[in-house]
């Protein structure tokens, strides 16, 4: 990945977390409309792209039938389990809706892939797709859920949901709910130990320990930098 | 936003002429002495639109070397999966995002079919996720005989037995410098602010396709050593083996390149204009060439180098 692309998935990508959707969505409350602006709510945005940000939260893209069946689609893809919520939880729908907006190429595939998964559950079972029932879900996501070449899998089915599940769980994990299921660790200032002990293990490596001893010293890791009126570091 | 550099009879810089961005005004400031420093496209750009009764073709371009050699890092990637990585245990870490290895021009590069040398990053790890995570989470399922697609709870399994299992290396490389790489004013298109705007001739030669060549031969074996599975198709000829398209490195160098002789350089030891002793460029266009490495440690090393001289040849009363 370009590292210029890099950088601004990684602005869209902490933005995924916790989007307000004004006024359409189902499930939105009177609090949520009054949501803080994303120049509040969220750190480290130029005035550009809070403008920006701004301008696509005002504006709707999905119907709420569209949206509906976003949410049913996101927690059949992501249920919720002993330890974790589901997409809907983390707020998923919310965030397709927002990237459907920033990357419009999102649009037409997602809007069209709805209609053709609402003609199929109407063709089967004479319903729309988020009315059916567990075990109709389940037959018509096991048709497209599983990429095939097989001249009877439905190719703009698979398509679909191939985006659907990428964006449901690029959604899911850029969010807290998420990254607290992957157990991200992060990089926690000055708690470097090396690898844990049990990881070199696992993989039967060990560090040398010369080399660890001139590497880490943990003694002084919170000491702050001190400079002599030279401008020679003494610490 | 500089428009050009002024000059007065003698052809001596006499200052510039900018454009005030807030109220779109052009003003001029006076100066004895200019130091360029907007970067190596930016600064030739600035020079080649600076013409006059005495700089014809641009200030201190006599030689016509002024955009010339132009030269971007080689660049070239590819991303393997290790089985061994599955699974992984979660702790303090964040990934790494191009790490430098160390590899001095491939130890005896006498045994290469190209000249110079590049060196590998590798990239992968624990990273936090960003847009895109998870994206075809379950795809690495076929190297393993597991099931690739699904959704719900074998799809949350996926995406953790997956999460750092995968690796990139890029090689970064030293392009040879060539006279026919290079930016002029592009005659006709100007931008938001009135001034002409630079148009690129970049062309790879066969020096960097077969360093290019060499990083994938490299890669692959370095990392099947390691157990890890190729993913993607290994680019071949017909792709210049993946070389990215020039400028995609972002380490753009050599418009104004320095020497001791006027009629091949345009600034001299001390990034001075060889036809204009008060104008200095201090930024990656007097490099002649750039090694593999990224540039802006060397750039600050020069113009550190030319801000003394500056002072001392103020000193001295020599500009
Ligand atoms: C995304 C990215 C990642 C990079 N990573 C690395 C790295 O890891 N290590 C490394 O060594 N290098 C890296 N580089 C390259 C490095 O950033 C550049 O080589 C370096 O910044 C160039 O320094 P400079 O002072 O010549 O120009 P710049 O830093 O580009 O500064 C030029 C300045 O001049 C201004 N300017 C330009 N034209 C005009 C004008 N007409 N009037 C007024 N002002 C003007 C610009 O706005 C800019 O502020 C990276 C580059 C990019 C884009």
């Amino acid at each position: 990945m370009d590292r210029r692309d890099s950088m601004k998935s990684l602005l869209v990508g902490s933005l995924a977390g916790g989007l307000v959707l004004k006024g359409c969505a189902p499930a939105t409350t009177e609090s949520d409309q009054q949501a803080p602006p994303i120049a509040e709510k969220y750190y480290g945005r130029t005035t550009d792209e809070i403008v920006r940000d701004n301008k696509l939260l005002e504006e709707h893209f999905f119907t709420i039938h569209e949206l509906e069946t976003i949410a049913t689609l996101c927690d059949l893809i992501l249920p919720a389990t002993n330890s974790a919520g589901s997409a809907v939880e983390a707020g998923v729908p919310e965030f397709i809706e927002f990237m459907a907006k920033d990357m419009p190429d999102h649009q037409l595939p997602l809007r069209g892939g709805i209609m053709w998964l609402d003609s199929q559950s109407n063709k089967k079972f004479k319903r729309l797709f988020k009315l059916c029932s567990p075990e109709q879900h389940k037959e018509l996501l096991d048709e497209i859920a599983y990429p095939k070449i097989d001249a009877k899998t439905p190719q703009p089915g698979v398509q679909f949901f191939t985006l659907i599940r990428d964006l449901t769980l690029t959604g899911y994990y850029t969010s807290k709910m998420g990254i607290e299921d992957l157990a991200f660790k992060g990089n926690q200032p000055n708690v470097w130990d090396g690898v844990p002990e049990n990881v070199l293990k696992d993989h039967n490596v060990s560090y040398d320990p010369d080399w660890l001893a001139k590497c880490l010293d943990t003694s002084k890791r919170n000491d702050t930098a001190k400079w002599d009126d030279d401008g020679n570091l003494i610490t | 936003m500089v428009k050009e550099v002024t000059t007065n009879s003698e052809g001596l810089a006499t200052g510039i002429s900018y454009i005030n961005k807030v109220d779109r005004k052009e003003y001029a400031l006076k100066a004895k002495t200019v130091v360029l420093a907007a970067s190596a496209c930016s600064s030739a750009r600035i020079l080649l639109n600076s013409k006059s009764s005495q700089h014809p073709n641009g200030l201190g371009n006599g030689s016509d070397m002024i955009g010339r050699y132009l030269h971007d890092s080689t660049g070239s990637s590819r991303t393997f999966f290790i089985p061994d990585l599955m699974n992984r245990k979660t702790y303090n870490e964040d990934g790494v995002g191009g790490m430098h290895i160390y590899s001095p021009w491939w130890l005896d590069n006498k045994k290469l079919d190209f000249p110079r040398g590049y060196h590998i990053e590798v990239w992968g790890g624990l990273n936090m996720p960003s847009y895109g995570f998870g994206f075809g989470a379950s795809d690495l399922n076929k190297y393993i005989g597991g099931t690739v697609g699904g959704y719900g709870d074998k799809l949350r399994e996926d995406v953790k037995k997956f999460y750092g299992s995968v690796m990139g290396v890029s090689g970064r490389g030293e392009c040879i410098a060539r006279k026919d790489n290079y930016c002029e004013i592009d005659p006709t298109t100007v931008d938001e602010w009135g001034i002409p705007v630079l148009r690129f001739n970049y062309t790879w030669s066969d020096h960097e396709r077969k360093q290019a060549r060499h990083m994938h031969n490299t890669f692959e074996e370095i990392m099947y050593n390691v157990g890890g599975v190729a993913l993607g198709e290994k680019p071949g000829a017909e792709k210049d083996y993946g070389l990215l398209n020039p400028g995609r490195i972002i380490h753009e160098v050599g418009t104004t390149r320095m020497g001791n002789d006027p009629r091949t350089s345009v600034v001299n030891q001390y990034q001075q204009m060889h036809e204009v002793k008060n104008v200095f460029v201090v930024d990656g266009g007097p490099f002649v060439s750039q090694a593999d490495k990224n540039p802006t440690w060397t750039i600050l090393a020069l113009s550190w180098r030319t801000s003394e001289h500056i002072i001392n040849q103020v000193k001295q009363q020599n500009i």
